[in-house]
């Protein structure tokens, strides 16, 4: 054998888009925290804070996330449905396409076209390039599940399931627009309605991109890479169904406070409270898998990587619902604090459970071990560092910029002004910054191990 | 695994569907059964169905374009500490016309609700261009090319009429000289314009027009007020007080001939209310104690 099948290739083309666009979107990342403290980091029109900030979160979401979902997901429906994919030709298609979809929205998002609505900025020309992806997408998945060799599907195939039906209904309905030109159109709805429908996609977009197909990998690669089996069928079902049903009435916390009717943000904010409970049946379905054996976080190298990934999961989505209530919300919200919660949830929750997912798929699908699990090591303890450094110094200027909105004098006046306000934070930007720079440095021992792990594997493939 | 082999687990295109239906669920409750409500649709008596100029609409396609929305919100939340730095609680109504809404979700700047005509028009281009030349420990980029690039006449009728709105051909043709930077401007110069700031924290006229300085000739205090006229007002007034084109000259505040000196009580009124369209009041973020310092500084500066 000479050769990985063809399958395999269509995960690792997958894997490998991923990473292209993750790269950029770090480095970007890193760009936009030094514009924070130094306005001498903005390079003109194509370069400057108010766009690229754009460009980092969607080359992020859209490139690096997505595309490493769709690469995970092919390989674990291989393995569950005990088949091969249904269309591997459309696979391939749907790869290279994708990628130029991604391509052309990065580009005009460069150039400031832009929807303006969070997460969903990309104009009209990428909405339609993001929905045929996902079609081509659904229709090869759930073909695939469909005419599976396995009975049963396991939970890993549940969440593949609702993050596909869940994302093409979010994705359509908040991105009806009304075009007015080439690089130019505006949100069907208006006013309170364009602000309803933007943050049920918006907080949904973090469900179902973040959440549902992150625990597809997670509830796939831990029993993998341990050998453990999941804890509790029962708790994986009570989470499943009561987390998809709940995740969808929480949009109107991020409107805690503006226009939106009271009785709407009440409502977001008592199920996203409610949403705790799912959230943490997949928590403690994790811990408990590994209970029987702590010590395989010594011994399995990918364990550490799963159990601090659904931690962080974990705190991530106690920390949400504490900031939906009105008090945190009426102290944190607009600061600093949201975007220390969100890189935790990113740069811990996903990006640890996703680089794991990769090291064992690459090492699978080349049949050989990882090139060095020290590095490995070395990459799990510096991305775990950069990020609750990141997100620690966020939480620390958050509410200190919080309190300063609010501190009045004694004659009810308030004590500060904007500037200074702004000018407390660049110490913690600054911070914020170099822990950066330890987590790109912890990305790029990854990426050298992966790089390696491939090179070992193709070496013996032509060996044998 | 479940020991029922008909169960749902093992019958894929059922369960998709039943995710499905779990999932709408609350998106009906939750975003579509609100928009059939009226509280969803409100309006501002005093608002016009056609609420921009086509500069205005022009310069909030800048707006989107530039990212603005990355750094500033639109939304005065109804606690005391918005209210009192921004202006009036932020109105159901206000949003009607907007698509799509800019409330944006995060202050790296201020809230920019209230923003239109708290500075002059001529301040807000020469900040666009550089807000360090106010601010110096700003972090605002900045936009030297909206001032270079030309306004599409044709472009804007054409967004205009997706949006929804209707112009008079001459309406249009009279954008051809304009920039983007004007477009932007006249854009922020109509935020909030619709609802009255019932909260504004002002100085009460006639008890501070004969007051007396309490601080003057103390030098700790006029140390203060340099502290404080170096963090806010040099941007404006120059190094000194020597004024420049967006503030006046400080030495010498004696004004026309026709005019009287102005007082110390003046001087305090002026800094705490502000002169409508050219200079933001202070007094929301001064103690009166802070603003006395600084007019006894500016005393100082008189040739």
């Amino acid at each position: 054998m000479k050769e990985i099948s063809g399958d395999s290739k269509i995960v690792m083309g997958y894997i490998y888009s991923a990473l292209f666009w993750g790269v950029i979107g770090l480095v970007l990342g890193l760009l936009i925290s030094a514009q924070m403290w130094s306005v001498s980091f903005n390079f003109g029109e194509y370069f400057s804070f108010g766009r690229l900030r754009t460009v980092h979160t969607n080359m992020l979401a859209y490139g690096l996330g997505i595309t490493a979902e769709m690469g995970a997901f092919y390989y674990i429906i291989g393995r569950l449905t005990k088949r091969n994919l249904i269309f591997p030709g459309l696979a391939k298609f749907q790869l290279v396409f994708y990628n130029l979809v991604v391509l052309v929205g990065m580009i005009s998002l460069f150039m400031g076209y832009t929807q303006s609505l969070e997460y969903a900025e990309g104009e009209w020309y990428f909405d339609l390039g993001v929905v045929v992806s996902w079609v081509l997408f659904a229709i090869n998945v759930v073909g695939t599940i469909l005419t599976r060799k396995e009975k049963h599907m396991y939970v890993s195939l549940w969440y593949i399931l609702a993050t596909i039906v869940a994302v093409a209904v979010l994705y359509i309905v908040n991105n009806l627009h009304i075009i007015a030109g080439l690089g130019k159109s505006y949100h069907l709805f208006a006013g309170l309605n364009s602000a309803n429908v933007e943050w049920w996609y918006g907080h949904n977009a973090v469900g179902f991109l973040f959440t549902t197909p992150i625990l597809a990998v997670f509830y796939y690669f831990l029993p993998k890479s341990t050998g453990m089996p999941i804890y509790s069928h029962r708790l994986s079902i009570l989470s499943f169904w009561s987390l998809i049903f709940m995740y969808l009435w929480t949009g109107a916390h991020h409107l805690v406070y503006t226009p939106l009717p009271d009785w709407l943000q009440t409502l977001g904010i008592v199920f996203t409270i409610l949403l705790i409970a799912p959230s943490w049946g997949s928590v403690v379905n994790g811990y408990l898998t590994l209970a029987p054996d702590w010590s395989k976080l010594r011994t399995a190298y990918l364990a550490k990587f799963f159990i601090a990934g659904i931690t962080f999961y974990g705190l991530q989505t106690l920390q949400g619902p504490t900031q939906g209530l009105r008090a945190v919300s009426s102290l944190i919200h607009y600061t600093d604090w949201v975007p220390g919660h969100v890189h935790m949830g990113t740069m811990g929750w996903v990006v640890l459970t996703v680089t794991a997912a990769i090291y064992y798929i690459t090492s699978k699908v080349y049949k050989t071990e990882i090139y060095s699990e020290s590095i490995a090591n070395i990459h799990f303890w510096l991305v775990l560092i950069g990020q609750i450094g990141f997100s620690i110094t966020m939480w620390i200027t958050g509410i200190r910029q919080g309190l300063m909105w609010k501190t009045a004098n004694a004659d009810g006046t308030l004590q500060y002004s904007f500037i200074e306000t702004v000018v407390g934070n660049y110490p913690y930007w600054m911070a914020r910054s170099a822990f950066g720079v330890i987590f790109i440095v912890g990305m790029l021992f990854f990426l050298y191990n992966f790089i390696m792990t491939i090179v070992k594997g193709k070496q013996n493939l032509s060996n044998q | 695994m479940s020991e029922n082999n008909n169960s749902i687990y093992s019958k894929g295109l059922i369960f998709t569907v039943v995710a499905l239906v779990v999932i709408l669920i609350g998106t009906i409750v939750t975003v579509f059964v609100p928009m059939m409500t009226s509280a969803m649709h409100p309006k501002l008596s005093n608002m016009q169905e056609n609420p921009y100029t086509p500069l205005q609409l022009a310069g909030r396609d800048v707006y989107q374009k530039e990212g603005c929305i990355n750094c500033h919100s639109q939304t005065v939340r109804p606690l005391k500490a918005d209210v009192l730095r921004y202006g009036e609680i932020s109105q159901p109504g206000e949003s009607a016309f907007e698509r799509p809404f800019l409330w944006g979700s995060k202050r790296t700047g201020p809230d920019l609700a209230r923003v239109g005509g708290v500075y002059s028009d001529e301040w807000q281009k020469a900040h666009m261009i550089n807000p360090q030349h106010f601010f110096p420990s700003s972090n605002m980029p900045k936009y030297p090319w909206l001032a270079e690039k030309k306004l599409d006449p044709a472009t804007v009728e054409k967004h205009a009429k997706a949006y929804g709105l209707n112009y008079k051909p001459e309406d249009i043709t009279a954008l051809e000289n304009a920039t983007e930077l004007d477009a932007l401007v006249a854009y922020l110069q109509q935020l909030g314009i619709y609802v009255e700031n019932t909260h504004a924290i002002k100085a009460d006229e006639a008890a501070f027009e004969n007051a007396t300085n309490p601080n003057l000739n103390n030098p700790e205090k006029i140390a203060r007020g340099e502290e404080i006229y170096n963090l806010l007002c040099i941007g404006c007034h120059a190094e000194n007080g020597k004024g420049q084109a967006e503030g006046y000259d400080l030495t010498n505040l004696t004004f026309a001939e026709a005019l009287p000196d102005y007082t110390d009580g003046m001087i305090f009124l002026t800094i705490a209310n502000g002169l409508e369209g050219a200079m933001p009041g202070h007094l929301k973020i001064m103690t009166k104690d802070d603003i006395w310092s600084v007019a006894a500084y500016v005393k100082t500066l008189a040739k």
